[in-house]
């Protein structure tokens, strides 16, 4: 083999490895960036007190003890019961109530449903400052404050993001499937029930989804309606309370504490990530 | 439940017989009671939930209303919008924190989502497992992303000794006003995920002729960006722009954190817009005003104000970029 093929080879080879530099270095770059802050905050969570809060990056020696730690440093038995009641309850509200309305929207045909529509869409653009008012005194006036009821009650009466969403996809589901239901006799319950709502299970999902991820890490209402409470706190306003409760400085705790906050966030995202992509998929198939 | 109802479907008396089989079907109008009775969590979740409180705050707003005081309430005109413009001074702050963040933070983060898909994008293996890793932080709950960039961000934490190695002194970060902000923006750059999500849809939606035939006229990779890429995404940059400066008007969550939790020496209601208030936002002071002093007048008078302000930023934004998103869309 003579030297010439050799170095051609290694040129070759010099080239691949050049050229799959220049396609991940960026990438891998801004991946380093982006997982900083978590890794820093994972590391945070096993450091000592003593050592965390000092700018070192590796925990030494490993202190595993945090974790149990926040359970007397807070109730937070308690206010994830109370978080998983709100999300839990909130998700059911939201797609029990907003699915019938969708349906009316986007399947029935009546006089004034495209105004009605438009009202749906206005409703999206309001900001929580503007009802936050009355509303705290209308909570207050009947007692509810300092319960979880104005966070739960209302996502049973329709929530209009959901509302316009499941619209969207109700519509691109063809009118054949309602049709050949209504000719058989069915009533418009039984259509939804038996139709719609098999058909539109990945949006459902979808809008099940945002609107756990929303109670869970919703922080203005339960800090309005709960932030003084002593039985109703929910973990997100829990959290950010922490140091103002005496721990401060405990990093460490903060960190054990928000990552056990963060991790059924990101079980539900890798398990979702499916249910995401197929509603995507279906939707664009349908459309 | 399902029997109930169950002949309604039928909805004999509409004027249109049904046609054919085969022939074009539409549905036949629904009774009035079947359609308000699927209508109606929402009715009344408007009428009480949305409609009931927003005539509410425009009725406080006109009054001296202190939510749990037993003082008459009374009528007092303006006077509550004239004290917002001429006797506050922490209001003018709170607006001059709010504009900044919408000017410097909204055009950062679009911009930063914009480049974190562009570099995606041209990662031909291995994309899905960047797009995941980009992706994550923006699931990470508000609360959670803001303790954790106050550990990162500590003055004496990991961030400025990192810094310390390539020989550059950090700020103090959250605990500096001059460099507080900033540490929020650097908060909303790492959750720019969702956006960028977007972002790379959009892209990846490009026809491949485009960038051919930039090929063939010599483009060079930043060329093609911004006379292909750019244009064929101007519409996601609008509905960036414009969703991210809505949410910034209101940007509360982020801010309310880092301030208690950042130095926590006293109660929570004090440290609303610490360091120095320079993290003092428009609905921070809103939230201080009607929760923790219960001026529930004149803070109705800031919502309403705030309610107006995004109305009218919203209208005058889309007017302003219609022709621009337009002429991209349709440009060479």
């Amino acid at each position: 083999m003579s030297t010439l093929e050799v170095t051609k080879r290694q040129s070759r080879v010099g080239r691949r490895l050049l050229y799959l530099l220049a396609e991940h270095a960026p990438a891998v770059a801004i991946a380093l960036c982006f997982l900083l802050p978590l890794t820093i905050g994972v590391l945070t969570a096993f450091m000592t007190q003593h050592q965390a809060g000092t700018g070192s990056l590796w925990p030494s020696p490993w202190e595993f003890g945090n974790f149990r730690k926040v359970f007397t440093a807070m109730p937070f038995g308690r206010d994830l019961l109370n978080t998983m009641l709100y999300a839990g309850l909130s998700t059911v509200g939201v797609v029990v109530s907003s699915v019938p309305v969708a349906y009316a929207l986007a399947r029935l045909r009546w006089r004034g449903r495209e105004g009605v529509f438009l009202v749906v869409l206005a409703a999206m653009m309001i900001p929580a400052q503007v009802t936050s008012l009355p509303l705290y005194v209308m909570y207050a006036h009947i007692g509810w404050v300092g319960t979880l009821k104005p966070l739960i009650v209302p996502t049973f009466f329709g929530d209009a993001f959901s509302i316009f969403l499941l619209r969207q996809f109700f519509l691109t589901i063809p009118d054949e499937f309602t049709e050949a239901a209504r000719v058989d006799g069915a009533g418009e319950l039984r259509i939804l029930w038996r139709v719609l709502i098999p058909m539109a299970k990945p949006a459902i999902a979808a809008v099940g989804l945002f609107a756990f991820l929303y109670a869970w890490n919703d922080f203005y209402n339960p800090l309005l309606y709960t932030g003084n409470s002593d039985t109703g706190q929910t973990l997100a306003v829990a959290l950010s309370q922490l140091a103002k409760n005496g721990h401060q400085n405990a990093y460490e705790l903060q960190m054990a504490a928000s990552l056990m906050f963060l991790l059924p966030v990101l079980v539900l995202f890798f398990l979702a990530q499916k249910v995401f992509v197929e509603g995507i998929a279906l939707t664009g198939v349908k459309g | 439940m399902t029997t109930v109802l169950a002949p309604v479907g039928e909805a004999p008396g509409s004027a249109h017989p049904r046609p054919a089989r085969g022939g074009r079907r539409r549905p036949s109008r629904a009774r009035w009671w079947v359609v308000l009775g699927f209508l109606s969590p929402f009715v009344i979740g408007f009428g009480v939930f949305v409609l009931y409180p927003v005539i509410a705050t425009l009725y406080y707003s006109l009054t001296d209303f202190q939510a749990g005081s037993y003082r008459p309430v009374q009528f007092v005109g303006l006077r509550n919008y004239r004290a917002l413009f001429s006797q506050s001074d922490t209001f003018w702050v709170a607006v001059r924190n709010t504009l900044w963040m919408v000017v410097v933070m909204v055009p950062l983060r679009t911009a930063w989502a914009m480049l974190t898909a562009w570099v995606i994008i041209r990662v031909k293996r291995g994309r899905a497992v960047y797009r995941t890793l980009f992706f994550l932080p923006s699931m990470v709950p508000v609360v959670a992303a803001a303790l954790s960039f106050i550990v990162l961000l500590n003055p004496v934490g990991p961030l400025n000794r990192l810094l310390g190695w390539v020989g550059v002194d950090g700020p103090g970060w959250f605990s500096d006003p001059a460099w507080s902000k900033p540490s929020l923006v650097l908060m909303a750059l790492w959750a720019s995920g969702n956006v960028m999500v977007i972002f790379s849809a959009a892209m990846l939606d490009v026809p491949r002729e485009l960038y051919e035939a930039a090929e063939l006229d010599g483009a060079g990779a930043l060329q093609k960006f911004r006379s292909v890429t750019l244009p064929a995404i101007s519409p996601v940059i609008f509905f960036a722009l414009l969703t991210g400066m809505i949410y910034t008007f209101q940007y509360f969550t982020e801010a309310f954190v880092a301030s208690s939790s950042a130095n926590a020496t006293s109660s929570s209601n004090d440290l609303i817009g610490y360091p120095a208030n320079s993290l003092l936002f428009y609905s921070t002071e809103l939230y201080r005003q009607g929760f923790s002093y219960f001026k529930t007048g004149y803070a109705s008078a800031m919502a309403w104000l705030l309610f107006l302000v995004i109305f009218a930023a919203t209208v005058v934004f889309i007017r302003a970029s219609r022709r621009f998103v337009h002429h991209a869309g349709g440009g060479r």
